[in-house]
């Protein structure tokens, strides 16, 4: 893989409108019971404007920017050689059903461990009004020819 | 943040545990996280495309365990807007039995506090088959 990736930031996803049937659908996928993730009257008692997605629903959204790195024509990532090291959100305020998201990546880390590689990109997520809403940050280990 | 009572800080002790939850995830949990978070490896449900690439079975998603190790932590602050920072290192895979599907199970500890900031560091042990699954699983959360 290309170590001149490290420090590149990518052009920001088009904007992602989150629906409150795709959070709902995420929330059972994750098991979340929670009734401020189902119903809109528990999350507007909370002070939300529409129902709240789960902490984890913001891999749809940064899904879109790790396909703009493993397609970067120079970066040399084979897909079917990475395995996910780790996962990390960061958030200013939870994901809600009406928000319209837009994310951009930057390749923050590139090492070399023992013939694999790990790179650490990060997808800082904004709202419509160009506030941050969460920052969320993969490893990706890309094993090695052996 | 939340007009929704929360647990209180003061209340709170290193080493506590705040949240124990079991979950059964099948094949179908699998296919049904696929769709939602548009993760379509074929690994995560098919038993030849598993094979091929040398596992030892179906797999399910790293951020489905994760996704699901948070949930009873959601419910114990009431309000998911509580939660500030959660991280994982996906250490060993679950592997996803066709018939019998996978346990697992979650236990999260109080592993530090900070009263001045109002926040807390919330500790997840998440076991599947015996072994830890996730390492270094740590959610931050706020408790004004």
């Amino acid at each position: 893989m290309n170590p001149e990736l490290q420090g590149r930031v990518f052009a920001p996803t088009d904007p992602y409108l989150v629906g409150r049937e795709k959070v709902r659908e995420f929330a059972r996928a994750v098991f979340a019971t929670n009734p401020i993730n189902h119903d809109p009257a528990a999350a507007a008692a909370a002070g939300y404007r529409d129902i709240v997605a789960p902490p984890t629903f913001a891999v749809v959204v940064q899904e879109s920017t790790l396909a703009q790195l493993l397609a970067e024509p120079d970066a040399g990532i084979d897909f079917s050689r990475v395995v996910h090291g780790e996962q990390r959100f960061s958030y200013t305020r939870p994901i809600v059903a009406g928000d319209e998201l837009t994310a951009t990546l930057s390749v923050t880390s590139i090492k070399t461990l023992g013939g694999n590689a790990m790179v650490t990109a990060e997808s800082s997520i904004v709202d419509e009004t160009g506030s941050h809403v969460v920052t969320a940050s993969s490893t990706l280990v890309v094993r090695g020819d052996a | 943040m939340s007009a929704l009572a929360a647990p209180r800080l003061d209340t709170l002790e290193i080493g506590q545990i705040v949240a124990d939850a079991d979950y059964r995830i099948s094949r179908d949990s699998l296919v049904r996280y696929a769709g939602a978070s548009g993760d379509f490896n074929a690994i995560h449900y098919r038993d030849d495309v598993a094979e091929a690439v040398g596992l030892p079975g179906v797999l399910a998603h790293g951020m489905l365990t994760m996704g699901i190790a948070v949930q009873s932590v959601v419910d114990w602050l009431v309000d998911p807007g509580r939660i500030l920072d959660y991280g994982v290192r996906f250490t060993r895979p679950v592997v996803v039995d066709p018939l019998e599907g996978a346990g697992i199970a979650v236990v999260a500890k109080v592993g530090a506090l900070d009263r001045e900031a109002g926040e807390a560091r919330i500790d997840l042990t998440v076991t599947a088959h015996g072994g830890t699954v996730l390492g270094k699983a740590q959610v931050r959360v706020s408790l004004r």
